[in-house]
C-alpha cells in the first residue's frame, strides 16, 4: 500500500458534485478518504503534499488517443504513450485500435491491458475495431471484444463507408451496452485532401477536406442511431455544421455524444501557413538555428495535419458554443504521434495527426483565460462528462470519498514554453511548437500514488517530519 | 581586352542593373513586389541581349554549380532552366529522377541534401507537391528556384508570361487580362495571380466551376488582391480583354467527373476566331504550353499573328537567365 498523500490548500474543483472551493484532500491506499475544508486525522508518516493557488481536480480521462503499439513502436509505445498522458494530467485514456495488428480480437485486447498494467501508472481502456481488420467489410467479434474489456466499437480513421454494415454494427452493439464511436469523413468529398477546403488551400493549391465531408457522414450516422437506438459516440467533431446537427439530434432525445480536441478549439487552417491563433501566443519561429530558415514563412506546416484538419475562427466560435450548451459532452486529445520522417515531408505525404497530451490543458486553459469557458466546464469536459460516456460515472471523474484517488493537480497561471522535442512522447510532432501556454500541470496522482510530478513542485514532506521539525523548535 | 568567355570587357559579361534581388530562394511572387518585378524584367532585357549575341554565353556564374532537380516530367522549363545556366556559364547537375536513386527509395530530402553537399548554389526544383520547395528551402543551404509545385506556384512561368506581354504592350498597369481553363489545378493562374496583381493588372478567370477553386474570394479578401472578375461565359470574359492567357486541360478532368466532356469543354471555352474578335483588336494570346490543338486552341489561333506563344518560349530562357543571376550571382552566398 502506497503512503499516505494529504493535498493541502488546493482550489478543489470537482463538476461531477458542483463543487469549487479552498479545500484539503487525504488520500489513503488507492482512494480519497477525505474530502473537505478540516483536516482528518491521518498516519503520521503522511505526506504532505501543498497545492496553494492550485487546482485540485478529478484526473482527466482521454476518450481517444492513439498508442500505437503493437506495430507501430517508432512513433510510440504504451510505456511512453502513458508517460505522456501522465504528464498531461491523464489518469484514464482510451486508446484507438487502428495497431498493427488492429485490435479486433480478445488476445489484442489483452496485450495492450496487459502491456499498460506493467507501468502501473495511466489506466489504458481499449477501444475495439468495428470492423475485423478495420477493413469495413465485416463485423468484428464484437462480443468477445466487449468481454475482453473494450469500452467502445471504433475504426478510427475511416469511416464504415458501407451504410449497412454501419446500420448491423449499430444493431449488434445495443445488447453489448457499448457505444459506437464514429469518425465521421465520407472519403469521396475528403478525396485525398491534406488541409481544410477554404482560403488557405487555396492560395497554397492543396487539395481541401470540404466540412461537407465530415457532416454528411455524421448526418448518416445520427440517422442510424434514430432507427437502432444504439448508443453512438462522435469524435472528433470540428465544423460548425456538425454543431448544429448534433444539437437536433440532442434535441430529439437521441443517445448521442460528442468529443471535440484542444487542437479544433484553438487552431485555424491558417496554422498551416504559420499563423498564430487568436487566444495564443508564439514566442518564436518554428524550429530554426539557421538564420536564413527564419526568412521562410512557415508554409506547408505538415505538423498542423490531422484529421478532420484544422477549420475557421468560425467554427471555432461553434464548438465553444457546443461545449457550453453540452451538444458536445467532452473534450478529447486524439493524441497521434508520428517520427519526424512521417512529418518532414511534403503535405501530401505527410501523416496525419498531432501529439497532443502534453499541449491538452495548456492550450485549452488559453479559452479560460480568454473568458471563453469557466474553469468547472473545463474540468467537467475532462473528467465526470466523458467518464458518464465509458460508463463509469460512479468510479471515475469524482474527487467523492470512498472513490479512486485519481487527481490532477495544475497551476493554472503558471507560463511555459511549448518545444516539442521535450516531449516524453515519441511524437514530437505539435504545431504549438515555440507557443507559450499558460497553465501547466503539476502532478497526477492515480490509484494513490504520485504518476508524475512537475520538476518545480518540491518533493511532498512526510507529515511526521514537520511535526518533529515544529517540535523541535518548541523546544528551543 | 576580352577574356575568352565575353564579348563584353566587364565582370558580369552585360550591362547588369545595379540592383539585387534581396532575397535568397523564389519560391512564388506571393511577396514579390512590383520593384522587384521590374528589376527581373530589366535584367530579362540584359539577357535577352546576350542571347541575341553570335556567342550566347558570358562567365556570370562561372564556377557556380546550379543543380536542375525534376520530380516530374517537363520538357520546355527544363531545358530552359538548363540553357539558361550554361548561357551563364554555371557547372549544372540534371537529376532526372527517372534515373535518379529516388526510385531506390531515397527520399526528397536526402536527395537535397545530396545536392548541397556536392556544392550546388542553387537548386531548381519541379515537383508534384504543393510545397515541396518550401520544405527543401527550410532544409538545407543552397538556393532554391520554384520551377512548379503540384497546383501551387511557377514564377518563372509567371515572370516570362508577363515579360512578354510588357515587351508587346509596354505598360502592364491597367490591362485587362483574361485567364480561360482549368485555374483550380493550374499552378500558372495562381502564380500569375500575385504577379498581375502586383503590376497593376485586372484579372479575369473564366471557367466552369467544376474548375475554379470555390473559396476565391476568400482567398483574395485574405491576401488583400484587388478584386478579381470570375465568370463561367467565354464571351463575356473575352469582351475588351487586352491578353488571353490560355490554361492547358488535362485529359483526367473528364475522367474524374469535373467535366462532363472535353466535346462540351471545346464547345463552351476553345478559343476560336470568332470569340477572339471579342476581345480587343490585336489582343495577345498566351499559353504556358503543351498546347492541346482543337481543345483550349485552334491551331489557327495558336500559330495566328495575335499569338505570342513562340515568343513566350524564347523569353522564358531570359527570363530564367535572370532569376538565375539574381539569386545565384547575388551577395547572399556566404
Amino acid at each position: 500500500m502506497s503512503q499516505a498523500l494529504f493535498i493541502k490548500g488546493g482550489c478543489l474543483v470537482d463538476p461531477s458534485r458542483g463543487i469549487n472551493r479552498i479545500g484539503n484532500l487525504l488520500v489513503l491506499g488507492d482512494s480519497i478518504v477525505y474530502e473537505g475544508e478540516g483536516v482528518p486525522e491521518m498516519p503520521q508518516d503522511t505526506l504532505i503534499l501543498p497545492a496553494n493557488n492550485m487546482i485540485v481536480c478529478p484526473g482527466f480521462i482521454d476518450l481517444h488517443c492513439h498508442l500505437r503499439e503493437p506495430g507501430f513502436e517508432n512513433k510510440e509505445t504504451i510505456a511512453t504513450g502513458i508517460a505522456a498522458a501522465a504528464r498531461g494530467g491523464y489518469s484514464t485514456i482510451c486508446c484507438m485500435p487502428n495497431t498493427d495488428p488492429p485490435i479486433d480480437s480478445g488476445a489484442i485486447v489483452e496485450y495492450v491491458t496487459r502491456k499498460a498494467a506493467q507501468e502501473s501508472s495511466v489506466h489504458v481502456l481499449p477501444v475495439g475495431c468495428i470492423t475485423r481488420g478495420r477493413k469495413g467489410l465485416e463485423l468484428a467479434d464484437m462480443d468477445e471484444l466487449a468481454r475482453a474489456g473494450v469500452i467502445a466499437f471504433s475504426d478510427d480513421g475511416a469511416s464504415v463507408t458501407n451504410s449497412q454494415l454501419m446500420c448491423h454494427a449499430m444493431d449488434y452493439s445495443r445488447a453489448l451496452g457499448v457505444p459506437i464511436v464514429s469518425h465521421c469523413e465520407d472519403t469521396t468529398l475528403s478525396n485525398n485532401g491534406v488541409m481544410h477546403e477554404g482560403w488557405v488551400s487555396t492560395m497554397l493549391g492543396l487539395k481541401g477536406i470540404p466540412s461537407a465531408a465530415e457532416e454528411i457522414m455524421l448526418a448518416r450516422d445520427l440517422i442510424l442511431a434514430e432507427l437502432t437506438h444504439a448508443k453512438l459516440h462522435v469524435a472528433h467533431v470540428s465544423t460548425q455544421g456538425s454543431v448544429d446537427l448534433l444539437r437536433q439530434a440532442k434535441e430529439k432525445g437521441l443517445p448521442v455524444t460528442a468529443e471535440v480536441t484542444p487542437h479544433h478549439l484553438t487552431l485555424t487552417e491558417e496554422s498551416v501557413i504559420g499563423k498564430q491563433p487568436f487566444c495564443l501566443r508564439q514566442l518564436r519561429q518554428h524550429a530554426s538555428s539557421r538564420e536564413e530558415k527564419e526568412l521562410i514563412p512557415l508554409f506547408y506546416n505538415s505538423n498542423a495535419k490531422v484529421s478532420p484538419p484544422l477549420r475557421t475562427a468560425e467554427d471555432i466560435e461553434h464548438l465553444i458554443i457546443g461545449l457550453r450548451e453540452g451538444v458536445i459532452d467532452a473534450i478529447a486529445t486524439d493524441h497521434a504521434p508520428h517520427t519526424l520522417a512521417d512529418k518532414n515531408c511534403d503535405m501530401d505525404k505527410a501523416a496525419f495527426g498531432i501529439s497532443g497530451f502534453e499541449t491538452a490543458l495548456g492550450c485549452l486553459m488559453s479559452l479560460v483565460h480568454s473568458n471563453q469557458l469557466s474553469i468547472s466546464l473545463l474540468i467537467s469536459k475532462l473528467t465526470c462528462e466523458p467518464a458518464k460516456i465509458i460508463g463509469r460515472g460512479s468510479e471515475l471523474g469524482t474527487l467523492k470519498e470512498g472513490s479512486r484517488a485519481n487527481i490532477t493537480i495544475f497551476d493554472p497561471d503558471s507560463e511555459w514554453e511549448v518545444d516539442g522535442q521535450n516531449f516524453v512522447s515519441r511524437g514530437k510532432n505539435t504545431p504549438f511548437h515555440g507557443y507559450s501556454l499558460k497553465g501547466k500541470v503539476m502532478a497526477t496522482i492515480i490509484n494513490g500514488r504520485i504518476a508524475y510530478r512537475d520538476s518545480s513542485l518540491p518533493l511532498p514532506k512526510p507529515f511526521s517530519a514537520t511535526k518533529n521539525k515544529e517540535r523541535g523548535e518548541d523546544k528551543k | 581586352m576580352t577574356t575568352a568567355f565575353s564579348e563584353h570587357d566587364n565582370a558580369s559579361g552585360f550591362s547588369s542593373p545595379s540592383a539585387t534581388l534581396r532575397r535568397r530562394h523564389i519560391l512564388d511572387l506571393d511577396d514579390f513586389s512590383k520593384d522587384e518585378i521590374e528589376l527581373v524584367f530589366k535584367t530579362g532585357d540584359a539577357m535577352l541581349e546576350v542571347l541575341g549575341r553570335k556567342i550566347k554565353q558570358v562567365p556570370t556564374l562561372r564556377g557556380k554549380i546550379i543543380a536542375n532537380f525534376f520530380i516530374e516530367p517537363s520538357t520546355r522549363t527544363r531545358s530552359s532552366f538548363e540553357l539558361a545556366a550554361k548561357h551563364l556559364g554555371a557547372s549544372t547537375i540534371s537529376l532526372d529522377t527517372a534515373k535518379s536513386s529516388m526510385l531506390k527509395g531515397e527520399s526528397f530530402i536526402n536527395t537535397l541534401h545530396t545536392l548541397q553537399n556536392l556544392g550546388a548554389d542553387t537548386i531548381v526544383i519541379r515537383h508534384p507537391q504543393a510545397g515541396a520547395p518550401y520544405l527543401a528551402a527550410r532544409e538545407i543551404r543552397s538556393s532554391i528556384l520554384n520551377a512548379g509545385d503540384g497546383w501551387h506556384a511557377h514564377p518563372s512561368q509567371s515572370l516570362l508570361d508577363l515579360y512578354t506581354i510588357r515587351q508587346c504592350l509596354g505598360n502592364l498597369e491597367g490591362l485587362k487580362v483574361t485567364i480561360v481553363g482549368d485555374i483550380k489545378h493550374s499552378r500558372v493562374a495562381r502564380s500569375n495571380i500575385w504577379g498581375m496583381n502586383a503590376m497593376g493588372i485586372k484579372i479575369t478567370l473564366c471557367a466552369p466551376y467544376t474548375l475554379l477553386p470555390r473559396h476565391l474570394d476568400g482567398f483574395v479578401s485574405n491576401s488583400h488582391l484587388a478584386p478579381i472578375v470570375v465568370t463561367t461565359n467565354m464571351e463575356e470574359a473575352l469582351r475588351g480583354a487586352d491578353v488571353i492567357m490560355l490554361l492547358r486541360l488535362q485529359g483526367e478532368r473528364q475522367e474524374s467527373g469535373l467535366l462532363p466532356s472535353i466535346r462540351e469543354y471545346v464547345r463552351l471555352y476553345q478559343l476560336t476566331e470568332q470569340r477572339l474578335s471579342l476581345a480587343k483588336p490585336g489582343a495577345l494570346v498566351l499559353h504556358p504550353g503543351p498546347i492541346n490543338e482543337d481543345i483550349e486552341i485552334t491551331p489557327e489561333i495558336a500559330s495566328g499573328a495575335q499569338s505570342v506563344i513562340d515568343k513566350q518560349i524564347s523569353n522564358g530562357v531570359a527570363i530564367r537567365m535572370a532569376l538565375l543571376y539574381l539569386i545565384t550571382g547575388g551577395n547572399h552566398a556566404e
